[in-house]
């Protein structure tokens, strides 16, 4: 269960306040979206729950299973279950993707007490989930999303995401820059990952993606705000009115 | 006055202390005297000589070695476990019982200083004579003076494919030695040579290569320069590349308080290839740290291919230098030149200086040449920690990944993996 509580954020060099009070109830198993126009904080939102620097909570809390997630380093969060999706997937040139996919995943397996996966595990585990995803082992052997399309970038997030298998994903705009099939691929490997102890959290600009990632609940974000929560129609109002129906209403 | 400032001047007192070896064959000695006549012409240098501004070479100018304790470590050393044919120095000096015999299928190895003694020999063509041309336009001191006293070294030539690495082994026993080694290598058309040094050799210690590889042949040379922090090593690697001829170098620098590699190569044949390359680490926090790549790559026949990767990761008041620099002669048309000097910074405390130089007379030519020095990528560090990569092991990956460049350019993989588990090894000692 993943609890945001009146979170208010900062950039850290600017006065520049992006989330104004943020309140979200995720349960394990569901599947809730964040909708919104550009600069609505969506992204701020995904980076502050994955902890990455330069931002400053100044109120509120985020309880993952009761626990402060704030309080921890990146990894640790990684180590609880916390995985986002980037929106731009980094290139790093020199480290192999199956180097990085496997101490990615032996850091984590440690940080929880558990085992490290040998070589050959690890390898039959990665070749099974790139399979499902038509992921070419080649692509396995380059260097971390470096040359990689914009839709081999996103097929590689959502492998990290199978291999890890977290608790909470967070998928920021992982729909961009995709055409259909790889839409298509990208959204039946999250529905495979759905689970009754996994939950998502799909940040979108377009409802698009919600036709294959059918959420339970829908928020929609304005101005570092939750102005607005319903079921699954509630996206595709959106995506008939468009975005300034809702906000000349809030007005 | 003038009188007093020059026998105070370090310098002048030890070029008037050099005295030649006599006991030698007329060709070497006439080899030592020219050497010498070279070097009292340019001087020995100071900070004021243009490729010794950010390097101060007082250390190696100085009549006597700064001491330095031999290193003790319990890590096996590096090559250990490659089938190699090793050649040990002990402070300079060849211990033929801690070496494996000096024979090889196709390649005959001698002591340097049994063949200065021989009237006929057909090292009379290299010793030295590649140095001499290394000093135009840019003068190499250190180098003529190690043909004028070198007192040790190698001489391999090889007449097909040798079946295995020669390794040479430098040990340091005596904390105030000075050691200066001088190996000399032929590598005869067609053939090919695997060439290994590792080893702090003495406190100080003054090395000169000079290679000569003939058309077809290839010369691979992978060194390793660590763990020893008190080290103080100046090298000079000559090569003269004949048409179609490979020559390459890779060194591991890791620690040292004073290292200078120089590199002078001519590609005087078509289709010569030599490529250059050097990954160095330094941390300044206990012991300082000084390291400076100085490279001069001629292009001076058609269609031949050079590459300079050179990358150093500083930290804790640790400096880097890099002076590289291509010529391309007006004959060297279709020429291939690519250069690379980057400096990774671990903090805000290290320097890295880097003059790349090309100088071109060719029309059809492609050159291109990049020096970058930077921190690590906030970017791609969060992006490892959002994965559940802890940050220190996540530094050292992306450390890696930073000197993955300049390890490609050793072909043997496992030489590659060795030096490979070296840098990973120096990365976790000193990792957070």
């Amino acid at each position: 269960m993943l609890e945001i509580r009146n979170l208010h954020v900062k950039l850290e060099e600017e006065d520049k306040v992006i989330l104004k009070g943020v309140n979200l109830a995720l349960p394990d198993g569901e599947v809730h979206a964040i909708m919104g126009p550009n600069g609505s904080g969506k992204s701020t939102l995904s980076y502050v729950l994955a902890g990455r620097e330069g931002y400053e909570v100044t109120e509120g809390e985020v309880l993952l299973d009761g626990e402060n997630l704030l309080e921890m380093e990146p990894e640790e969060r990684a180590a609880k279950g916390v995985f986002l999706a980037f929106q731009y997937p980094v290139e790093i040139p020199g480290v192999g993707n199956m180097t990085f996919l496997r101490t990615a995943l032996n850091a984590q397996r440690k940080a929880r007490g558990e085992p490290e996966l040998s070589g050959a595990e690890f390898l039959r585990l990665v070749r099974e989930k790139a399979k499902a995803l038509e992921i070419d082992p080649e692509m396995l052997k380059r260097p971390v999303n470096v040359g990689f399309s914009g839709g081999e970038k996103k097929r590689n997030e959502i492998l990290q995401m199978a291999v890890l298998e977290p608790k909470l994903a967070i998928l920021d705009e992982t729909d961009s820059g995709l055409d259909i099939d790889a839409l298509r691929l990208v959204a039946e490997g999250v529905n495979a990952l759905r689970a009754p102890d996994r939950s998502f959290l799909v940040i979108t600009h377009y409802q698009r993606l919600l036709d294959y990632i059918v959420p339970d609940v829908v928020h929609i974000m304005a101005d570092g705000r939750i102005i607005r929560t319903g079921d699954a129609d509630l996206a595709r109002e959106v995506e008939k009115t468009g975005y300034a129906d809702i906000l000349k209403e809030l007005a | 006055m003038a009188e007093v400032h020059e026998r105070d001047n370090p310098a002048e007192a030890r070029l008037a202390a050099i005295r030649l070896p006599e006991e030698e064959a007329g060709w070497a000695r006439a080899a030592r005297a020219a050497a010498l006549a070279r070097l009292r012409r340019t001087g020995l240098p100071n900070q004021r000589d243009e490729y010794w501004r950010e390097t101060d070479p007082s250390a190696f100018v100085a009549p006597e070695p700064v001491p330095a304790a031999p290193l003790v470590t319990d890590e096996p050393p590096v090559f250990d476990a490659i089938d190699r044919l090793k050649v040990v120095f002990v402070d300079g000096v060849f211990d033929p019982e801690a070496s494996d015999p000096l024979a090889l299928d196709h390649v005959e190895i001698e002591r340097l200083a049994d063949v200065l003694q021989a009237d006929i020999h057909w090292a009379r063509d290299l010793f030295g004579r590649l140095e001499e041309t290394a000093h135009d336009p840019v003068p190499r001191p250190f180098a003529a003076l190690n043909t004028a006293v070198a007192g040790d070294g190698i001489v391999i030539r090889v007449r097909g494919r040798a079946p295995k690495p020669i390794s040479l082994i430098y040990l340091h026993r005596d904390d105030r030695s000075d050691a200066v080694l001088h190996h000399l290598v032929r590598i005869e058309p067609g053939a090919e040579l695997t060439l290994l040094e590792n080893g702090p050799a003495a406190a100080r210690f003054n090395q000169l290569l000079e290679v000569e590889v003939a058309a077809g042949g290839s010369f691979h040379h992978v060194r390793a320069q660590g763990r020893d922090h008190e080290r103080r090593a100046v090298t000079h690697l000559v090569g003269r590349v004949a048409e179609g001829g490979v020559l390459k170098s890779f060194t591991l620098t890791a620690n040292g308080a004073l290292s200078r590699n120089e590199y002078v190569v001519r590609l005087e044949g078509a289709e010569a290839v030599t490529h250059l390359a050097g990954a160095a680490v330094g941390d300044g926090a206990v012991h300082p740290f000084h390291h400076d790549d100085t490279i001069f790559v001629t292009h001076a026949a058609e269609s031949c291919e050079s590459r300079q990767v050179f990358k150093k990761v500083l930290r804790n008041g640790a400096v880097g230098v890099f002076q590289g620099k291509i010529l391309v002669r007006s004959v060297a048309q279709k020429t291939d030149g690519y250069q690379l000097s980057q400096g990774l910074m671990l903090d805000g405390d290290s320097r890295f200086f880097a003059k790349p130089e090309l100088e071109i007379y060719a029309d059809d030519v492609k050159c291109s040449h990049g020096s970058t020095c930077g921190a690590i990528d906030e970017e791609q560090l969060f992006y490892l920690r959002a994965r559940g990569v802890p940050r220190p092991e996540a530094e050292n990956l992306l450390v890696l990944a930073f000197l993955a460049e300049a390890l490609e350019e050793i072909e043997d993989p496992a030489l590659a993996d060795d030096i490979r588990a070296r840098l990973e090894a120096w990365l976790r000692r000193r990792q957070g």
